[in-house]
């Protein structure tokens, strides 16, 4: 009977626990706590210095922002920040913003995104205008590289999407152009790809011979979609897809696929601190910049304001080029790049901006996705299902 | 003698009386009604709404919306309908400047490159009478049909086109419906692939939890309980680290390869591909549910009592008769349950399979969550999850009809 009374117990308490699945519970479990954590903002506020709450991708990439931004800010300032991740994706912040509950205050958005939170008036607009000057005197429309500042978002860096492969597993020729990654019989094994039609498609278009200038021009065509549709359809059954950005590094670590597609700091970082054989093939990088946005709504705008200010400026930016391979959005803070955290790699050829890596290179067309998003992420989507 | 006037009074009193019960009772349950409305009835009845009714194009584009509907969606269109949704979708901006472009995403949908084009229309500023030729004037597309169509496709507030869309259907201008292209069709499919992934995932968690809970419920009690906190172990663990264990053991260098090949079964260069395929989900599948088939089970078989098989067998039936005609039709409800509860959870999956599954893992979760997280459609993903719960309520109803759900013993 003991048993019994244990199955019982149990098994009462389970179903409710897994029906929502785990991560929709994860998720709202997030949101609750950032919800808690707003209204403790809030209150605190009141009392002394305010709070901040800022949500970024986590991992290396956070924390190269807290080294550069939140740190000095809080010192400067006497605030606090509150720091989260997610995962991208505009889903918590219109959850947020049409439930007129804003609890976050800062959102590090890709500028597609960025951009189509801004149509659908997801974030609030921002005057690039007041932003500082560089530290060379330059203003900052001069400053920022171009496609950098959009109505509702300020980018910090740009970083690639590019494709690595493990060093060790190709004894002969090691693949140098972005053709090679689709070259099954030449480079055989399995091959990471995120799991989404941005990069994909204009990655196909590449590797079979469009010039990078044209990649857009040709996407924009069905023809041009249907080949690249085609040319990824070669290697269809040795993809293996992935979606957070942690998780290229481990496929590649643990032997699961040969070469994979990811952002360059995430293979960077292994190579240097861990010895790694990763090696970055940045022949068709595709350069996306990271943004801070503001959630419309927030009850700190003035203050989210303040802390992109800062952070946006020269010296920060360039700060944050310590502690992760990515390119700073300004002109004025690329000479003041230096090595990285160790104190012996140099950072700059290791950079998406380096020259060098620039031979055969897009920036991502945000317009292009604005208009096209849904319709070829329908297409990408049912094509992956079958 | 006045019996009736007595009887009278005293069913009186026993109304009142009954009353004051039934209230105290509903007291009792107003909680949990309360809960019930608030965390299922208002959430999926939301949920069915969203899937039938987008208003963001009406709203900003009232009048436009009449004369939408007003047209044929073949003869050019009128230059009254082309001032109305220019003036309109202009001062649309003054009430929320985000507002033409969301109308724009929306319009985007149906056709692609619309964003743009109503960017063009919002940032000229020149557009005056006669309407139609500025208007063509700024980009040609505007003359052809198509946006137009696009538009009066997305105006009513009230639409099937969500739902169509889930069952890979198209609403046209004209009204008609017509099969999505085969580019694009994939819902069905889907629809299919999670039925049948979940299907075999409740046949095996069948096959392997019934000589399991069998073992549970016939075992001495200090044995079983051990046997049981074993099969209750995996509940305290997430439900990632036990997606992401089976990821360890599976892949190409994971632990059971890494044996396989110790040992010289495989050779080193034949490692098998046991990961991102439907193998991979079927396991991890079956092993993150087999709890919920063993539990009914054995608190089924706990009851059924042994002095039925030994009188078959007394009788002189063969063990497999005994147990064929004797014991297991006793356990149908705890089986029933059990079925019941994994296919109705592995019909929901989605974190499992498209974490191992690879190409196979894409099942019709995965599909609501893109349209969740990533295209913001949250009306396609309210459309698919309606069919999706309909579909569970109709194998509910079928279950009921063939097993009954009186029968059933969850514990």
């Amino acid at each position: 009977m003991g048993g019994n009374t244990v199955g019982v117990h149990a098994f009462r308490n389970v179903p409710s626990m897994k029906l929502g699945s785990a991560e929709m519970k994860n998720w709202n479990g997030k949101l609750m706590l950032l919800g808690a954590m707003g209204t403790l903002a809030m209150s605190v506020a009141a009392a002394e210095a305010a709070q901040l709450t800022v949500i970024s991708w986590g991992g290396a990439y956070t924390k190269s922002q807290t080294e550069a931004y939140q740190k000095p800010w809080m010192a400067k300032t006497g605030n606090t920040i509150v720091s989260a991740d997610y995962n991208g994706g505009l889903a918590e912040v219109k959850a947020q913003v049409e439930s007129k509950n804003v609890t976050w205050d800062v959102v590090d958005v890709e500028t597609s995104e960025a951009i189509s939170g801004c149509n659908d008036g997801l974030f609030e607009k921002i005057d690039a205008s007041k932003l500082p000057k560089g530290d060379n005197g330059a203003s900052p429309m001069d400053d920022f590289v171009p496609g950098a500042i959009t109505d509702c978002a300020i980018s910090t860096i740009a970083y690639a999407n590019v494709f690595g492969y493990d060093s060790t597993k190709f004894s002969g020729d090691k693949p140098t152009k972005v053709a090679d990654f689709f070259d099954l019989k030449k480079f055989p094994g399995k091959r990471g790809l995120k799991k989404e039609a941005k990069v994909n498609l204009e990655m196909a278009l590449m590797a079979d011979g469009v010039p990078a200038a044209d990649v857009y021009k040709v996407l924009a065509t069905k023809e041009g979609v249907d080949r690249a549709f085609k040319k990824l359809e070669t290697i269809k059954g040795s993809i293996v897809w992935w979606e957070a950005g942690a998780q290229p590094p481990q496929l590649l670590a643990s032997g699961e696929v040969t070469m994979t597609t990811a952002y360059n700091g995430r293979l960077f970082t292994p190579a240097v601190t861990e010895n790694k054989p990763f090696v970055i093939v940045w022949d068709g990088q595709q350069q996306v910049f990271d943004t801070w946005a503001i959630p419309k709504g927030s009850k700190n705008k003035d203050l989210a304001l303040d802390f992109i200010a800062f952070s946006t400026s020269t010296k920060p930016l360039a700060d944050q080029a310590r502690y992760i391979p990515y390119g700073p959005a300004r002109k004025s803070s690329a000479p003041l790049v230096g090595k990285f955290q160790d104190d012996k790699t140099d950072m700059a050829p290791n950079m998406p901006t380096n020259p060098a890596n620039m031979t055969n290179a897009i920036v991502q067309d945000v317009k292009f996705w604005a208009d096209h998003y849904d319709e070829l992420n329908e297409r990408f989507v049912s094509w992956i299902g079958k | 003698m006045h019996p009736t006037i007595d009887q009278k009074a005293l069913t009186r009193q026993l109304a009142t009386a009954e009353r004051r019960n039934k209230i105290k009772a509903f007291l009792l349950v107003l909680p949990l009604l309360l809960f019930v409305l608030a965390s299922f009835i208002v959430p999926i009845g939301s949920l069915v709404w969203q899937g039938g009714y987008s208003d963001t194009f009406a709203n900003a584009l009232p009048e436009t919306s009449k004369l939408l509907a007003a047209w044929d969606a073949k003869s050019p269109v009128s230059e009254e309908l082309v001032k109305s949704f220019v003036t309109e979708l202009k001062a649309s901006k003054l009430k929320d400047p985000a507002t033409p472009t969301r109308v724009a995403t929306v319009v985007n949908r149906e056709l692609s490159g619309s964003v743009s084009k109503f960017k063009q229309v919002m940032n000229a500023s020149d557009l005056a009478s006669p309407y139609k030729e500025k208007l063509t004037a700024l980009n040609g597309e505007w003359e052809k049909p198509d946006l137009w169509r696009a538009m009066k496709i997305v105006s009513p507030s009230f639409t099937p086109r969500f739902y169509l869309q889930a069952v890979d259907l198209r609403l046209t201008a004209e009204g008609d419906v017509k099969p999505e292209g085969d580019e694009n069709a994939i819902h069905l499919l889907l629809f299919g692939r999670t039925l049948m992934v979940a299907a075999l995932v409740t046949f095996f968690c069948a096959l392997l939890g019934f000589p399991i809970a069998y073992l549970l419920a016939h075992a001495e009690t200090k044995t079983s309980n051990m046997l049981l906190i074993i099969v209750l172990l995996p509940f305290w663990t997430s439900l990632l680290v036990r997606t992401t264990a089976w990821i360890a053991l599976l892949q190409q260098n994971g632990v059971v390869n890494d044996f396989l090949v110790a040992i010289g079964l495989i050779d080193n260069d034949h490692r098998l591909v046991m990961m991102y395929n439907m193998f991979a989900t079927l396991v991890a599948m079956t092993h993150v549910l087999l709890p919920f088939m063993i539990l009914p089970m054995f608190s089924v078989m706990k009851t059924i009592k042994p002095n039925l098989v030994r009188a078959a067998l007394s009788l002189g039936a063969t063990p497999w008769t005994a147990f064929w005609k004797v014991y297991f039709p006793q356990t149908i409800p705890g089986l029933g349950a059990g079925c019941l509860l994994v296919f109705i959870l592995a019909v929901g999956y989605y974190i499992t399979p498209a974490l191992v599954g690879g190409q196979s893992g894409q099942l019709i979760s995965n599909i609501i969550a893109f349209h969740m997280q990533k295209t913001l459609n949250w009306s396609l993903a309210s459309a698919i999850a309606t069919l999706l719960l309909i579909g569970v309520l109709l194998l509910y109803w079928l279950y009921n009809r063939l097993v009954g759900i009186d029968k059933m013993k969850l514990a």
